[in-house]
């Protein structure tokens, strides 16, 4: 089924500015100091938890600020029907926090029983369209709600792939009417793995669906040719030329919600504000140039 | 065989395999890229044992654990997405884990630490309160037969070493002055709970332990105090009581 678009606006928005993911190691400073960012975003099966310290601090920081909560463990893209256990268990967790953005990435991650916990690739075929749409629609069916997918960041490509990513993904999102989470440090780092342009990349994706973007470090190493590869690994601050695909990003979208991403070597939570007020900066001068368009 | 199948057996595979069907834009060879892959699984699912488990790779060193729980993770990857509780069947493989059995308490600890976690994630539930204490404690005809429900992050475990001392040795600045006044050949019973957001870990009489296991099991105070006493004829009531009121162990009591 199609996911109905009458649904879509029944949850509130996420504001048009810097978020940050919210670690436990900033909980007491975050409840303490009560920030001004544009929202926090929490990791979903992080929060799969019965009780204690992660949900006292969650539910008490949620009264504050607007929430993005962000699965990595869907595997939309698995091979077997989805964990309806899981699922269920994610239902519970946004009926709880009732989070203005709920999001999942295209790829896998569990198969045979096993959870992997990895972002693992795609083909790009026919049958794994038909496979992803169907995971997207049950999640939105069971959800109640509109997902927004995420652009993945991969290390190698698949012999047996018909369709570009972005032609896959644009088709996810017309046939299921899922949103788009645009991982700007995704793109770049693929780009860069596959030897595309991002620009060219981030032109061909259904712009109009993005509803999110993700900024992040990645780390360098090298391919089996000595050709640069990139790896996606959320463990420094965001790379200048990311910054620069995001004004690019934000020239052809306007302000939209935007999360800097760190998952390793986490730094104090005032440094994750600065690179949340710097992308809210690139948003409004991008703002600024459009009306300069549109005036003109 | 499945695509994923293959995919997978690969990742955690002792030897860099790559699996079929990989390209790359300048046609080098896949299997270095696939390795990004192998590496942030293995890498990720050790460091989620080495959260677990400080204490044990204090113990062994870093190398040594990182070594000993890719083995594990390559055999018993997680069942579930939900990482908080990866790790179950690790204190067992340490157990027959051949290059650690010349530290023969290692499983303990690393049992030890699981129990921490698991009762830092555990739900929430308020204790009785001091109001419902006095009144029990009033009616002493009613004594005897009260049943306690205990805190859902309540854990214990009964080891032939001394594990607890083993871990609170390296809560502390000087772990190795710590560690030389330790005999490790001591039997030790723990008490795991959390008490407002922190779990405490408290070292506790054999005695003491069996009460809390009994009441755990739905005895009635009578019953579990005496059985107690049965095993540890030091066992003092009044003691472990206290131990259990001051944690608010104690979250229902009913009595007939």
């Amino acid at each position: 089924m199609t996911f109905s678009p009458m649904l879509v606006d029944a949850n509130p928005a996420l504001p048009s500015r810097g978020g940050v993911g919210l670690k436990p190691e900033h909980f007491r400073e975050i409840l303490a100091v009560a920030p001004d960012i544009g929202f926090f975003e929490v990791h979903a099966e992080n929060y799969m938890v019965d009780g204690g310290p992660f949900h006292h601090y969650l539910s008490r920081i949620r009264e504050n600020h607007c929430l993005s909560i962000h699965g990595v463990g869907l595997s939309i893209g698995g091979e077997s029907p989805l964990d309806e256990e899981h699922l269920d268990r994610l239902a519970r967790l946004l009926d709880r926090y009732q989070p203005e953005s709920f999001s999942e990435h295209l790829a896998w991650a569990s198969h045979g029983g096993a959870f992997l916990n990895d972002l693992l690739p795609v083909p790009y075929t026919a049958a794994t369209l038909a496979r992803v749409c169907a995971h997207v629609d049950r999640v939105q069916d069971r959800l109640g709600r509109r997902m927004l997918l995420e652009n993945p960041a991969t290390y190698v490509e698949f012999a047996s792939s018909s369709l570009p990513e972005t032609g896959f993904i644009a088709e996810v999102v017309r046939r299921t009417g899922c949103g788009l989470l645009l991982d700007v440090n995704n793109v770049y780092v693929a780009c860069v793995n596959h030897h595309r342009d991002p620009q060219a990349y981030i032109r061909a994706l259904p712009l109009d669906a993005v509803g999110q973007i993700h900024l992040a470090g990645f780390a360098g190493d090298i391919d089996a040719a000595g050709d640069p590869l990139l790896i996606d690994s959320h463990g420094s601050p965001v790379a200048q030329v990311v910054w620069d695909l995001y004004a690019f990003a934000l020239d052809l979208l306007g302000p939209t919600p935007t999360l800097i991403e760190r998952d390793n070597d986490i730094p104090a939570f005032p440094v994750l504000l600065a690179e949340a007020q710097r992308a809210e900066a690139i948003m409004s001068r991008a703002q600024a140039g459009r009306q300069r368009v549109v005036c003109a | 065989m499945s695509h994923h199948q293959g995919f997978a057996d690969s990742l955690l595979a002792v030897q860099p395999v790559c699996p079929p069907g990989l390209t790359a834009w300048n046609r080098s060879d896949p299997g270095r890229r696939f390795g990004v892959y192998r590496n942030n699984v293995l890498v990720s699912l050790i460091d989620a044992l080495a959260d677990t488990c400080p204490v044990t790779q204090a113990l062994v060193g870093e190398a040594f654990f990182r070594g000993m729980a890719a083995v594990f993770a390559r055999t018993n990857p997680p069942h579930s997405p939900v990482m908080a509780h990866y790790g179950e069947g690790f204190a067992e493989f340490i157990q027959g884990f051949p290059a650690a059995a010349g530290l023969p308490y290692l499983a303990d600890v690393a049992r030890l630490e699981m129990l921490r976690v698991q009762a830092y994630h555990a739900a929430d539930a308020a204790s009785v309160s001091p109001a419902a204490l006095a009144l029990l404690l009033s009616t002493p005809e009613r004594l005897p037969g009260a049943r306690f429900a205990l805190h859902p992050s309540l854990r214990h475990m009964d080891t032939p070493y001394a594990v607890v001392s083993l871990w609170a040795a390296h809560q502390g600045e000087d772990v190795g002055t710590a560690l030389a006044a330790l005999d490790t050949a001591r039997q030790e019973s723990a008490l795991v709970i959390r008490v407002g957001l922190d779990v405490e870990i408290h070292r506790i009489a054999t005695g003491t332990a069996a009460f809390i296991r009994h009441l755990d099991d739905g005895l009635g105070l009578a019953d579990a105090a005496g059985r107690a006493m049965a095993a540890d004829p030091t066992f003092v009531l009044a003691d472990a009581l206290g131990l259990l009121v001051g944690a608010g162990a104690i979250t229902a009591i009913t009595t007939q």
